[in-house]
């Protein structure tokens, strides 16, 4: 049966370049400096962790992360926090990256918890129902979930107000925009994304009133060609300020391509086009998930709800390009310090949806769990939300 | 297929040694020691009871996708739209699930994987049908149907089937308790496990023991000599690309059913797209192809366990896998052919 070798041959050229891929992405990934762990034996207990990690042993704890910590975007913007909380006295941490949300999720807290670690930070919705069901097996363990909703007797939910950080960048691309149309290369349409684009659109409305913003969803996290081509489709509808809600630089690169301006995402994105790069909403896991390892360290730690913003410093807003102006600058800066002193809350009505519909009251502010579960934009984004 | 030759048996070892080396060089080169390595890639599938379950549950649909396409493939009809059969099947359990909640799960159950094989099975006899009426492709199209299958499931869960109480997030609401697959008492395995032995036997069973299974393989064999001796060929296509379609089918259902006991976008990671890797590493022998997609989950498994214990970036299991396929077929390619130093000319 030739069409079997033949097949078999081409399988084999197939994977070659395939493996020279990989080789090249682990070069560039350098393996992330690990305090290897020189103890010979992980001590593999079927039994719950030991509630108190034994004298004179360092506390392990566990992330979980969706990506590859080599994007430069959102796993990596908590790996940046975990390499510090590795240099912390009495500390030693572990990391597995690329899980997939669904059955796999469960399968790595599971050993996190069996090999006895103190705390398990897992940094994507998609986990929530796994860490819950994990978390209930091992009551000693704190169990840290991000960006959902689901909190237990020893599972805290956190997220950042990555909206906040939104909303100033919105002001400085409605400032810098000719057009008044505003570009946004989406993620998935689901609440955290939404609220991103609808602080992004009021922030720009508060400087041009007229300012409309265009939704396109690429539906993924990371697929630099296919989010440059959302970020190109945008522009040729008109659009002259391009943001984004995903991991890769694509709609940034397409943005000074073309000679206009963008608003990067997750960290300083400057690096990648630094003509076009106007500012970047940002994360900094750094002091919170310092501030929750101390505690659990200290025993002080206590499951609850958290959900810090510019303030605690969790977001905050990368460095202006040298095209920003002067008086955009200290506008934008001027906002950031009255949300930072809890003077000004974005999402302060009235706050109309896309029919016209009055969604906040005059005068009041949307309540934390309306905003957790926003599944509207706001008016004058152009897109639809499905 | 040609009777083995003897090489064949020496291809794993040697191949897996090799590669195995290759990957210790790897580790050596990032400062860590090969020999920890291994020892703890192997403790992270098979350390202790509670990873060979892990490795197992893993194995399972991997298993039934790659069945299922190595029957196609069997009779030469390249059938890669598991992945998409996956999916619908998924779709359909959860259709059922969502439907008729209030049954019990004597008869939930048995109607969700009735579903599941209908879904899946159509999914793929629609590709087959268009290959037998219009002589249209079926790598290209059952490729295609991937891709519709994956956007309808992802429709239902960012639309119609979205959880009220999801916080906007994808995601049907849980399954009730009648429409979870049970698991052994005292273990994490659920019965899918069970399942995957049934349908391994049962298939066996088909293909050496039962006419159409003989149809099968002649007209996988010989098209011609199959027509001549009038063998069914139209039927017997339909009917392996349903088979194929049920079965990965039925591993979409045991994913939402039994692992995440809801339906998610993110149950699709590609199970389908291994199954062909699978079924072509094991040559089409269900008995290998349970050999190797238990082999295949465990270094998946254990190259976690690598990630936490030592550091090493995910993208290391993935270039681990990448070098076991290679030289695997090359083996096999090298072991079919013969190198004749100098004798390019007959």
């Amino acid at each position: 049966m030739r069409g079997f070798r033949l097949i078999a041959l081409l399988l084999c050229l197939a994977a070659l370049p395939l493996l020279a891929a990989c080789g090249e992405d682990k070069a560039e990934n350098k393996p992330a400096p690990q305090a290897a762990p020189a103890q010979a034996e992980p001590a593999a207990e079927p039994q719950a962790a030991p509630a108190q990690g034994a004298q004179g042993e360092d506390a392990k704890i566990g992330f979980i992360y969706v990506s590859p910590t080599g994007d430069a975007g959102w796993s990596y913007s908590h790996d940046v926090a975990r390499k510090v909380i590795e240099e912390m006295p009495g500390v030693t941490t572990s990391f597995v990256e690329s899980v997939p949300e669904g059955p796999d999720a469960e399968r790595v807290i599971l050993n996190m918890a069996r090999k006895g670690f103190k705390a398990i930070f897992a940094t994507s919705y998609g986990y929530m129902d796994s860490m819950e069901k994990v978390a209930k097996e091992f009551p000693e363990i704190a169990f840290m979930h991000c960006s959902g909703y689901k909190t237990g007797p020893n599972m805290t939910a956190y997220f950042g107000r990555m909206y906040e950080a939104r909303y100033l960048s919105g002001m400085v691309a409605g400032a810098m925009s000719k057009t008044g149309k505003l570009g946004y290369a989406a993620a998935f349409p689901i609440p955290e994304v939404i609220r991103g684009i609808n602080a992004f659109a009021l922030g720009a409305q508060a400087v041009n009133p007229a300012a409309e913003v265009r939704v396109v969803w690429t539906k993924t996290w990371y697929d630099p060609a296919k989010e440059k081509e959302a970020a190109k489709s945008l522009l040729d509808v008109g659009c002259d300020v391009i943001a984004q809600h995903q991991d890769s630089p694509g709609p940034q690169e397409a943005a000074q391509e073309r000679g206009v301006y963008s608003i990067g995402y997750h960290t300083d994105m400057t690096a990648f086009a630094p003509k076009a790069h106007l500012t970047a909403p940002i994360w900094n896991w750094t002091p919170f998930y310092k501030d929750a390892v101390e505690k659990i360290l200290a025993g002080t730690w206590q499951h609850q709800a958290l959900w810090p913003g510019l303030a605690e410093g969790t977001v905050d807003l990368a460095p202006f390009g040298e095209m920003v102006p002067q008086d955009v600058r200290d506008m934008v800066l001027a906002k950031k310090q009255e949300i930072v002193d809890g003077k000004y809350k974005v999402f302060t009505g009235p706050v109309f949806d896309q029919a016209g519909k009055q969604m906040v009251p005059d005068e009041q502010v949307a309540e934390d769990k309306d905003l957790l579960g926003m599944t509207w934009f706001v008016k004058g984004v152009v897109g639809t939300t499905e | 297929m040609e009777p083995p030759r003897w090489g064949s048996i020496f291809i794993f070892p040697v191949a897996l040694g090799v590669s195995l080396g290759v990957s210790c060089l790897l580790l050596a080169a990032q400062g860590k020691s090969p020999a920890l390595g291994l020892e703890v890639l192997w403790s992270g599938a098979f350390g202790a009871w509670y990873t060979v379950e892990d490795t197992l549950l893993k194995t399972v649909p991997i298993f039934l996708c790659s069945l299922g396409v190595a029957v196609t493939f069997r009779m030469q009809v390249w059938n890669i739209g598991a992945e998409g059969q996956f999916a619908l099947g998924a779709v359909g359990a959860t259709w059922a699930a969502l439907t008729f909640a209030n049954l019990p799960g004597a008869l939930l159950l048995p109607l969700m994987f009735a579903c599941a094989a209908a879904a899946g099975g159509a999914w793929a006899a629609v590709p087959a049908w268009l290959k037998l009426r219009l002589g249209i492709n079926e790598i290209i199209s059952t490729l295609m149907f991937n891709y519709i299958g994956i956007l309808i499931l992802e429709y239902l869960v960012y639309g119609p089937w979205k959880d009220a109480g999801s916080h906007g997030f994808p995601m049907t609401s849980q399954f009730v308790p009648a429409a979870v697959v049970g698991h052994f008492p005292g273990t994490r395995l659920h019965w899918g496990v069970a399942l995957c032995v049934v349908c391994a036997v049962g298939l066996w069973v088909l293909l050496t023991r039962t006419r159409p299974g003989f149809e099968l393989k002649a007209s996988g064999e010989s098209l011609r000599a199959a027509r001549y001796a009038r063998m069914p060929y139209n039927t017997l296509v339909l009917l392996v690309m349903a088979l194929c379609g049920a079965l990965a089918g039925w591993a979409g259902l045991l994913e939402a059913s039994a692992v995440t006991g809801r339906l998610q976008p993110s149950l699709m990671v590609g199970y389908g797209f291994t199954a062909i890797v699978v079924a072509w590493l094991a040559r089409l022998s269900p008995a290998r192809i349970a050999l190797f997609s238990f082999f295949l989950a465990a270094l998946r498994v254990g190259a976690e366990n690598l990630q936490l214990e030592l550091g090493v970036p995910a993208a290391f299991g993935g270039i681990m896998e990448g070098l076991i396929l290679l030289t695997v077929l090359a083996g096999q390619f090298f072991n079919g052919y013969r190198i004749r130093p100098g004798g390019a000319h007959r």
